[in-house]
């Protein structure tokens, strides 16, 4: 431990802390905007400077270690003075359109802004004139609006190991840039979305498709179908100023009815079903000899990052849509059918915790109702403005159930919003359908949690077989140039692009910290502990679409539908 | 021309990317973006970061620019002596402004930072050659060295 003394108080702080960490200890807030509590240090943006009793230099607090002995002032005039012309010089560059702003109420610019009481700023406003990029269904950027913390490129980087985003230039005339100052379509931007998280301003963040569910719910003739995926609900509550997952299923539910969906469905019924039939691919491909380790193919931003990086691999991944694919086909079919309703006034809406997932729902290869089988995708950030916007007091609206056909779904469902999720529900599964077993002890905690790689082996009836979960793509590529190597010892390999897995989706609640993922994690374990039926085979309304529709998992209906093919990306620049 | 043999001379010296770019510069006059691709493949690192590098450093280009490039000093002493007018007399003699290059690909005009050539100003500099106190007059017999 260091004794120090920090505007006065006496601490004792451990060892190699900053004086950040440090002030954090001892409940003092120091403003801070290139900072971020899971990267490495940056120390460009000179917003959290103190003095140091000997030092001429105001130091940075997120750099500078602390030393026994050491005397800090957080808050002397000249300190406060200090931050404040750092914050003015920032806002001069920066366009004043704020009240526009997809970050409004939510940018760490504008509340350092407040904090630091900053008003008439001396300097001239001088906004740099980039022009946006809208080049991709997912993402946008807007580079007048960045402060070069280069947060962003850190997620990119080395959290995603995807590269898509650097610096060109320097000093002033420096700016965040994608591959070779193209625009991100031609990077390799795998659509993840972590960038938008790791942006304290409005630079990067989603492209919105809330007018055009709005025009759907307008018009009487259209029928607004919605799917919701399951990470969506733990984190919506944070929207709307409730705790992490205490938002009940049912409630929400009917908060998507006030906002006019006209019947509320739940992808979890088609991740029971992905259950279903990726379990029985997997069986298919150790009996049979297919390519292994077979790796899973929810997440789009993973299937994106498989495309451009490893596209020698794509037989390796299982020919099943994602969830929202599967339902996609099937509410235009199936439901259509059920329903006795025409499956062009159909319009379908997913709601996801995920902006890759934008790009996903408009691959050509997705027609296969015979229309376009998911309309629009809506992340849980945009449902959270609309339930803004409507002025819905949770507190008070009753509950409603899920509608019928498409709506049903077990707990093996419910933890497809963690890393390790889909594994789980598979072996479940998997377990019951290979050796007849009642399976006792449905938790396998081995592929839980928060850590990067995660390994298992499971014992059906003598037939052992390896696992391996892996969430952000740094860890995922880990375990990809091992199978690249031929020395892959895995059957089955899940992977999630975002950190946590869905519930860590880019199109989540903004969060800059990893703990925030964890409780949501936690919650989604505790809706399965609490859900009636808890293996995706015993989903009453799986087993009704098989005996009336599919007839059988992997059978001809469901090749028509719920599973689809890949392509290399022929990225031109990695 | 082989850029790919430049770029592999200097595969493993540390740093090399730095001289790979300049070695490549010298024969192209500008960094064409298969050279960075080229780069980043023979020293291992993304696009994105060996763009930053070419990006970062104000004597690389990585726009097309002309055979000889022609650089005036803007700092404050060759300003004080005149170098506007050393600009106006390069910009009539080549029918080009400033920032630009001549259609037959020859010449590039640019500005620079201070060359530590104060003693004798203004100052400009072809393909790094320092030309001190340099008067418009002059200008046609320097341009006429490198016709
Ligand atoms: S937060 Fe410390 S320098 Fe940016
Ligand atoms: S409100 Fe801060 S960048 Fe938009």
């Amino acid at each position: 431990m260091v004794n120090i003394t920090i505007n006065g108080m006496k601490a004792s702080v451990p060892e190699g802390s900053t004086i950040l960490q440090a002030a954090q200890q001892v409940g003092i807030y120091i403003p801070t905007l290139c900072y971020h509590p899971d990267q490495s240090v940056k120390a460009n943006c000179r917003v959290c400077v103190c003095e140091v009793e000997g030092n001429r230099l105001l130091q940075a607090a997120c750099a500078a270690p602390v030393f026994e002995g050491m005397v800090i002032k957080t808050n002397t005039p000249k300190v406060l003075e200090a931050r404040k012309t750092i914050v003015e010089l920032i806002l001069a560059n920066h366009p004043q359109d704020c009240l526009n702003c997809i970050r409004n109420g939510a940018c760490e610019l504008q509340t350092l802004a407040e904090d630091l009481i900053i008003r008439d700023n001396p300097f001239e406003l001088m906004v740099r004139g980039f022009e946006k990029d809208l080049s991709t269904p997912s993402l946008f950027r807007d580079p007048d609006k960045c402060v070069l913390c280069r947060r962003c490129i850190e997620a990119c980087s080395v959290i995603q190991s995807v590269n898509a985003l650097g610096v060109e230039g320097r000093g002033s005339e420096a700016m965040v840039v994608p591959t070779l100052g193209k625009d991100l379509i031609d990077s390799p931007c795998v659509m993840c979305g972590q960038c938008i998280h790791a942006c304290p301003v409005g630079a990067i963040g989603e492209i919105e498709n809330i007018d055009q569910f709005l025009a759907a719910v307008a018009d009487p003739d259209t029928i607004v179908v919605t799917q919701i995926a399951p990470a969506v609900r733990v984190a919506i509550a944070e929207e709307i100023g409730m705790a992490t997952g205490e938002l009940p299923m049912e409630v929400f539910v009917n908060g998507l009815r006030q906002i006019g969906f006209d019947h509320v469905l739940h992808t979890n019924f088609t991740a029971d079903l992905t259950i279903l039939e990726e379990g029985n691919e997997l069986l298919k491909r150790v009996k049979e000899g297919g390519t292994l380790p077979m790796f899973t193919s929810c997440s789009p931003g993973w299937i994106n990052f498989c495309e451009t990086f490893y596209p020698d691999l794509l037989d390796n991944l299982s020919t099943c849509k994602s969830p929202q694919q599967m339902f996609g086909a099937l509410v235009k079919t199936y439901w259509a059918e059920k329903m006795n309703i025409d499956p062009s006034k159909i319009f379908s809406v997913s709601i996801m915790p995920c902006v890759a997932k934008k790009f996903e729902a408009d691959r050509p290869e997705m027609y296969d109702s015979g229309y376009k089988d998911v309309d629009i995708v809506l992340t849980t950030r945009e449902i959270g403005r609309l339930f803004r916007q409507s002025g819905i007091d949770f507190s008070k609206l009753p509950a409603s159930s899920f509608d019928s056909w498409m709506g049903a779904y077990t707990g093996a469902a419910v933890i497809f919003g963690a890393s390790g999720g889909v594994m789980e529900a598979a072996l479940r599964t998997v377990y019951e359908v290979v050796t007849g077993n009642t399976l006792e002890d449905v938790n396998f905690t081995g592929v839980r949690g928060f850590e990067g790689i995660k390994e298992a082996t499971v014992d059906l009836n003598g037939l052992e077989v390896k696992v391996a979960v892996a969430h952000s793509l740094s860890n995922a590529r880990k375990l990809m140039d091992q199978v690249r190597a031929g020395e892959s010892p895995y059957h089955f390999i899940e992977i999630m692009a975002c950190p946590g897995g869905c519930v860590g989706g880019g199109g989540q609640p903004i969060t800059k910290r990893n703990q925030k993922r964890i409780e949501r994690i936690d919650a989604i374990y505790l809706e399965d502990e609490a859900m009636p039926i808890r293996k995706s085979h015993e989903n009453p309304e799986v087993k009704t679409i098989y005996e009336e529709f599919l007839h059988e998992p992997l059978g001809h209906k469901s090749h028509e539908l719920l599973h689809t093919h890949y392509h290399d990306k022929h990225k031109k620049y990695l | 021309m082989d850029y790919k043999g430049i770029i592999a001379k200097y595969k493993d010296v540390s740093g090399g990317i730095i001289e790979a770019f300049h070695a490549v510069q010298k024969e192209l006059s500008y960094l064409p973006e298969e050279v960075i691709v080229e780069a980043a493949k023979i020293f291992n690192i993304p696009v994105a970061e060996a763009y930053g590098v070419a990006t970062f450093y104000s004597y690389f280009s990585v726009e097309p620019r002309g055979k000889n490039i022609i650089r005036i000093c803007e700092s404050a002493p060759c300003h004080i002596a005149g170098a506007a007018d050393v600009v106006a007399a390069l910009e009539r003699e080549l029918g080009i402004m400033m920032g630009e290059t001549t259609a037959d690909g020859k010449f590039t005009l640019e500005y620079t930072e201070c060359v530590g050539q104060c003693q004798a100003t203004p100052v400009i500099t072809v393909n790094g050659k320092p030309y001190a106190g340099v008067s418009p007059a002059q200008v046609s017999a320097i341009l006429a060295e490198y016709k």
